[in-house]
């Protein structure tokens, strides 16, 4: 493979070559016990715990389909659109990895029990304008999951360099449902948001369902991103590389993006494209090559002879069908009328990840105006800042109502809820309790504000002669200091109205 | 059914690669005739079997043989590392996965 001697930005590359997308996404379901057998699911358990023979494939065991599994993906099926096969087989995966235990996983092949949907993606460009891309969904199968792999020795915890490998086989067995699209083209240089926006509406459909609590950053749902490049005057599509660690929303989109420049700048050195598996890297932005399987992918896939073929009821298919929650795209526009936002505004609450966040705050009391402020900027930023998911903020929509509803009543101003959420979110109670503890309350009375007034305009006679000269935008000079004298803690409103009191200006 | 053709010693090789068996030139050359036959033998399943009858993965006509989705009790970490080869930190532990690098 020839090393890039170029380096072509975004958007040079898109001039010259055309990119065609496709994922893979992996949802674990939350069902109460495992795919084939009776352990339970859940995360963070001690290391092999939640094991049985037949999860770790001792001899003898015989695996059972969980019906509730069955049932969740004919739900993701129905919601994506697809047909849902009146019979299909379970087939074994054979490899020799030490994830599996059974050196083989149960999976589907040629039989998927869904296929042949599509996903109606609403994509924001640059200027606002809003795009409709229909991703086309090849097929929704069922498998089990792997177990966990822990690299000892080496530098970093990686695989390369290990002396040895510790393995959890928890998470072996875990239903796990795969969503394979179809290949998607001519999205141009939306490719990067058209990623995102799939992986995210797809998240917010499968949650809707309350199938899967689609948590990217602890791998319930997981994206594996296709990404190949053709020149604008080619018929063909190029060598596509699989990247796959891309563990968040962002990173889907910053994976495409620097996977197209990179894809971009070997093909215009002349170089080719190697058919591989790739890691996203968070802290650099970059794809590395994978090399973890020199094996040509070879699983000599056979109808798997432990489990009985399924069959879904037509009836009871349409039952699942006619039980659907409202799809999100519905419940986007219901709430975007009710709340009367602008695109930008309402993409910003689905794009930021807040909309459920958003409604619960407004379910507990908030009006949707400081629902979105709060969800949307400082805790978006204390969220990024410690690269979590909004949702795993140590702070519930009740919490943020109620800073809310302290600042309506002027109890706080911003500048003392933001501490108020800092208290909260450092674990020292209900906004309320962080209030009193940390003496956070606005200074309502009004004889320290009148004294620190009085102090003001003493310190500031040309900027009063300025005020009571016609000039009442130079207040801001006085208000800013009793506001500094204050420590913040004054209502800065209220500055306003006893100052021009005092003076006897009207505004 | 298409008609089995030899199979040869470089399938055989390929075949023991992907179960990790090393084989030396002699035995892949024994097993790739051995092999052959067995083929062979299967196939002639396909003499009798007309094209009305598709293939078969499975000698019950059942379906939907699932369970609820109920937890069991399983094993404790002790009791599943008993017959481990190696373990450590309540885990399997195996050999390096990948070689040099």
């Amino acid at each position: 493979m020839s090393t890039a001697i170029v380096n072509p930005d975004f958007a040079t590359a898109l001039q010259t070559y055309k990119p065609v997308l496709g994922f893979e996404v992996h949802v674990e379901l939350s069902t109460k016990s495992k795919m084939f057998c009776g352990c339970p699911t859940d995360f963070g358990a001690a290391p092999n715990t939640h094991v049985c023979p037949t999860c770790v494939g001792l001899p003898g065991s015989l695996p059972v389909v969980n019906q509730a599994a069955v049932e969740a993906t004919i739900k993701i099926g129905l919601a994506l659109n697809c047909e849902i096969a009146a019979w299909c087989r379970f087939a074994r995966k054979n490899y020799f990895y030490p994830d599996m235990p059974k050196d083989y996983q149960i999976s589907q092949y040629d039989e998927p029990l869904c296929s042949n949907g599509y996903l109606d993606v609403d994509v924001v460009d640059e200027s606002g304008e809003h795009h409709t891309v229909r991703v086309e969904i090849e097929r929704v199968h069922m498998e089990e999951d792997t177990g966990k792999l822990l690299h000892t020795g080496g530098d970093t915890g990686r695989i390369q360099g290990a002396d040895y490998s510790l393995v959890d086989y928890n998470r072996a067995g875990v239903p796990l449902i795969e969503i394979v699209t179809k290949t998607i083209e001519g999205t141009g240089e939306l490719a990067p948001e058209v990623g995102k926006a799939y992986v995210t509406q797809l998240r917010e459909l499968v949650r809707s369902l309350g199938v899967s609590d689609v948590r990217m950053e602890q791998g319930s749902l997981r994206c594996d991103a296709n990404v190949s490049l053709m020149r604008q005057d080619a018929t063909e599509w190029g060598t596509r590389t699989e990247t796959k660690n891309v563990n968040s929303l962002r990173s889907v989109e910053r994976a495409i993006r620097s996977e197209i420049i990179r894809q971009a700048s070997v093909l215009d050195a002349g170089g080719t494209i190697t058919q591989e598996t790739r890691h996203f890297q968070e802290t650099t932005g970059d794809t590395t090559s994978g090399r973890e399987k020199s094996d040509a992918e070879d699983y000599r896939y056979f109808p798997e002879p432990d489990l009985i073929p399924i069959a879904a009821d037509p009836e009871w298919v349409e039952q699942l069908r006619a039980g659907l929650p409202e799809a999100p795209g519905l419940r986007v526009a219901r709430l975007q009328q009710e709340w009367e936002l602008t695109d930008f505004e309402m993409a910003s609450i689905v794009n930021s990840d807040a909309l459920d966040l958003v409604v619960a705050t407004v379910e507990a009391g908030a009006d949707h105006t400081s629902a979105r402020k709060w969800w949307l900027g400082e805790l978006t930023r204390i969220a990024n800042n410690d690269s979590v998911a909004l949702d795993s903020l140590a702070i519930t929509p009740a919490q943020v109502a109620r800073v809310a509803a302290l600042v309506d009543e002027g109890a706080l101003n911003d500048k003392l809820a933001r501490k108020v959420i800092e208290g909260v979110l450092a674990g020292e109670g209900e906004p309320d309790e962080v209030v009193a503890s940390r003496g956070l309350a606005v200074v309502s009375d009004d004889g320290p504000l009148i004294a620190a007034i009085d102090d003001a305009i003493a310190a500031n006679p040309d900027v009063v002669a300025k005020i009571t000269g016609g000039k009442p935008a130079a207040a801001g000079v006085i208000v800013g200091s009793v506001m500094k004298a204050t420590r913040g803690q004054a209502d800065a409103g209220r500055v306003r109205e006893l100052l021009f009191a005092k003076l006897g200006v009207t505004e | 059914m298409t008609s089995p053709t030899s199979l040869t010693p470089d399938e055989v090789a390929h075949l023991a690669g992907l179960a990790r068996m090393s084989l030396t030139d002699s035995e892949l050359a024994r097993y790739a005739g051995q092999l052959d036959q067995i083929l062979h033998a299967v196939d002639r399943v396909g003499e009798v079997a007309a094209d009305d009858v598709p293939p078969m993965s499975h000698p019950q006509p059942l379906v939907n043989v699932w369970r609820k989705d109920e937890v069991t009790p399983g094993l404790t970490a002790e009791q599943v590392l008993a017959g481990a080869p190696a373990a450590e930190d309540e885990r399997f532990r195996v050999p390096r996965i990948l070689d040099g690098e």
